[in-house]
């Protein structure tokens, strides 16, 4: 029997820090255990730091929440060792289609192409999101997860942070090097900082409903503007593991959200959408109003904001929890390395350059939607319905058609830890730039790319006919900026080894034309698997500058 | 490439016509929407950006 992860009740535990006189010092102390602080926590933990995770409640999500958890987030959940459960109880979709009256305007392919492990989405509810990482924490030594542990008071200093945690034995003071707030939108650590998230208000309401129901929709999102069910307004559609269904209707901004919530106002659109005859009950309904606003910074010395606590958005590209998840990608290393040594305290001020410059992309694409979805004035509606009727006939207004631009991962190109290319290359494999996937095999046994990249800073070499600088290749893996080699070669050529050095058969041949490679480039990925520098040759000085770089180590 | 301003409609008087006469008949509300749907069209066929940034940098300054 499934276990039902909404109505988990996670046990307080007195910690032995609560009857010491002093207080306790973490590495790392995390607020908020949702989905962000969980992934940060149990990155952290792998990679040998010290955790310590505080939320003020005993349960995980309630109602379905974020639900569509992207191809990026997928691969970061499998360097977490639980991308697998997800993608085994999730619905993998990769299609969408968008209607207007009565027709379909537009359909779009999130993942048009084959090899890769992972589908463009998922869909999951968050509270099984929540459950498996949570499932996944409990087995990490290295991690500490304290619920009913409520953060009141926060003292910040150069070195270290001081924290009062109300519990349901008496208060207590923890201190901890660094501090990450993963308390979420209406971020408790934010507030007690005299912090702002700043940004846009859409004058607009949505009631949103989880409908338990046998349907025959496709696995495809959904996404109507004025249907004959709901004139003049829009709705969308998302199917959920157990037959639940996500269904999204626009209400305007004069809906009053409580009368909305009552089910003989929700009964009959449902009704209207799927027929009177339909049977369903309804697993969780709320009525909404969007925002996209971020905090001018996410890093104040030693406490850095991620996921809602730094920047928030409207949910039509998925762009929310998603990109919550690649912030903890981006910081757990970086924090890792600096607690270590290997790195300066200030490549952290980094994460704030690339994940700010990330939520202004995901703020810009979500408030566009937004906009096209909820136009802000009466002629922004003239061009909107005017591209939707375009829209039938012309293929041009298709593309225009907005009603959700779906979750990609920022490609940090600007960023400082990057090292400028000095040679020619097409593709989408630039400095910057999350690793793309493909099939590979090892030792004749099929698999994928990406589980050989990340989670430590990996030097990637293409072999011409299988021969390797094996020795200068081993060699970078040494000291404490260490680069694990791997090598990859051509399809055909198994049976290849070095010492040391993990050899990768480019099965079909989609890595070399993914990263535009010919014999010899070297690509070198940071621990979070994004590119930062690439040569048309191998040069183990040019390498140890450019991790010098990526680390902060000028 | 800058938009162009000088004369370039071949047949003007024909063209000017033919676009008051797409409008014959129809309300305020309907032109809106006519001249929307033209304005998307017309917009696709240039394609080029900067193009029609230029041109929309241009009637907003007039106000």
């Amino acid at each position: 029997m499934e276990k039902d992860y909404q109505s988990l009740e996670l046990p307080y535990r007195r910690s032995p820090d609560q009857d010491l006189a002093e207080p306790v010092h973490h590495p790392v102390i995390v607020v908020g255990a949702g989905p962000v602080g969980l992934a940060t926590a149990i990155d952290l933990a792998q990679r040998g730091i010290k955790v310590v995770v505080l939320d003020d409640d005993n349960k995980l999500s309630f109602g379905s929440r974020a639900i569509c958890f992207a191809k990026r987030t997928l691969e970061i959940f499998d360097r977490l060792g639980v991308g697998q459960p997800m993608v085994d109880k999730g619905i993998s979709w990769n299609v969408g289609k968008v209607f207007f009256q009565d027709d379909l305007v537009y359909r779009f392919n999130l993942l048009p192409e084959a090899g890769h492990q992972r589908p463009a989405f998922i869909n999951l509810q968050q509270y099984y999101v929540e459950g498996y990482l949570f499932e996944r924490a409990e087995t990490l030594e290295n991690l500490s997860l304290r619920w009913k542990n409520k953060v009141v008071g926060l003292t910040r200093h150069t070195d270290h942070v001081e924290l009062t945690a109300e519990t349901p034995d008496k208060s207590y003071r923890l201190t901890g090097d660094y501090l990450i707030a993963c308390d979420g939108g209406c971020s408790a650590v934010r507030r007690m900082m005299g912090m702002e998230s700043k940004g846009v208000t859409f004058r607009d309401r949505f009631l949103i409903a989880d409908v338990k129901m046998k349907a025959d929709f496709p696995t495809e999102r959904w996404f109507w503007f004025d249907p004959p069910f709901h004139r003049n307004q829009s709705v969308l559609l998302h199917r959920q593991p157990d037959d639940v269904w996500r269904i999204d209707f626009q209400l305007g901004w004069d809906a009053d959200p409580e009368e909305e919530k009552k089910p003989e106002r929700v009964i009959p659109r449902i009704q209207a959408l799927l027929g009177k005859e339909t049977e369903f009950t309804f697993e969780w309904v709320s009525v909404y109003t969007f925002v996209c606003m971020r905090m001018k910074k996410f890093r104040h010395g030693r406490v850095i904001f991620a996921g809602d606590s730094a920047h928030g958005v409207s949910p039509f590209g998925a762009r929310g929890a998603n990109s919550g998840v690649q912030d903890a990608d981006n910081l757990a290393w970086k924090l890792q390395f600096v607690l270590e040594g290997r790195a300066p305290d200030t490549l952290l001020d980094s994460y704030g350059v690339e994940r700010e410059f990330a939520a202004d992309e995901n703020i810009l694409n979500s408030t566009r939607s937004t906009d096209f979805i909820t136009p802000k004035s009466e002629i922004s509606r003239v061009f909107r319905d005017a591209t939707l009727q375009l829209a039938k006939d012309h293929p041009f207004a298709r593309r225009l058609v907005n009603s959700g631009r779906l979750s990609v991962p920022a490609v940090l190109w600007a960023s400082p830890l990057n090292t400028p290319d000095t040679d020619e290359f097409a593709g989408a494999m630039v400095p910057g730039a999350p690793s793309t996937d493909a099939p590979v095999r090892v030792h004749g046994d099929h698999g994928w790319f990406l589980s050989h990249v990340g989670q430590q800073f990996t030097g990637v070499y293409f072999a011409a006919h299988g021969a390797a600088p094996a020795d200068a290749l081993a060699g970078l893996a040494e000291g404490r900026l260490g680069v694990k080699p791997v090598v990859v070669v051509q399809p055909g050529m198994s049976g290849i080894s070095y010492p040391g050095i993990d050899v990768v058969e480019d099965s079909e041949g989609l890595l070399a034309t993914r990263f535009d490679a010919r014999p010899g480039t070297f690509y070198l990925l940071r621990p979070d698997q994004h590119v930062c520098a690439r040569w048309r040759s191998f040069d183990p000085t040019h390498v140890r500058s450019a991790v010098a770089r990526a680390t902060g180590n000028f | 490439m800058p938009l162009n301003i000088e004369p370039a409609i071949a047949k003007a008087d024909d063209f000017y016509e033919a676009l008051i006469d797409t409008h014959r008949g129809l309300t305020l509300e309907q032109s809106q929407m006519v001249n929307a749907k033209l304005i998307l069209l017309l917009a696709n066929h240039i394609g080029d950006l900067d193009v029609l940034r230029d041109a929309l940098k241009r009637v907003r300054d007039g106000l």
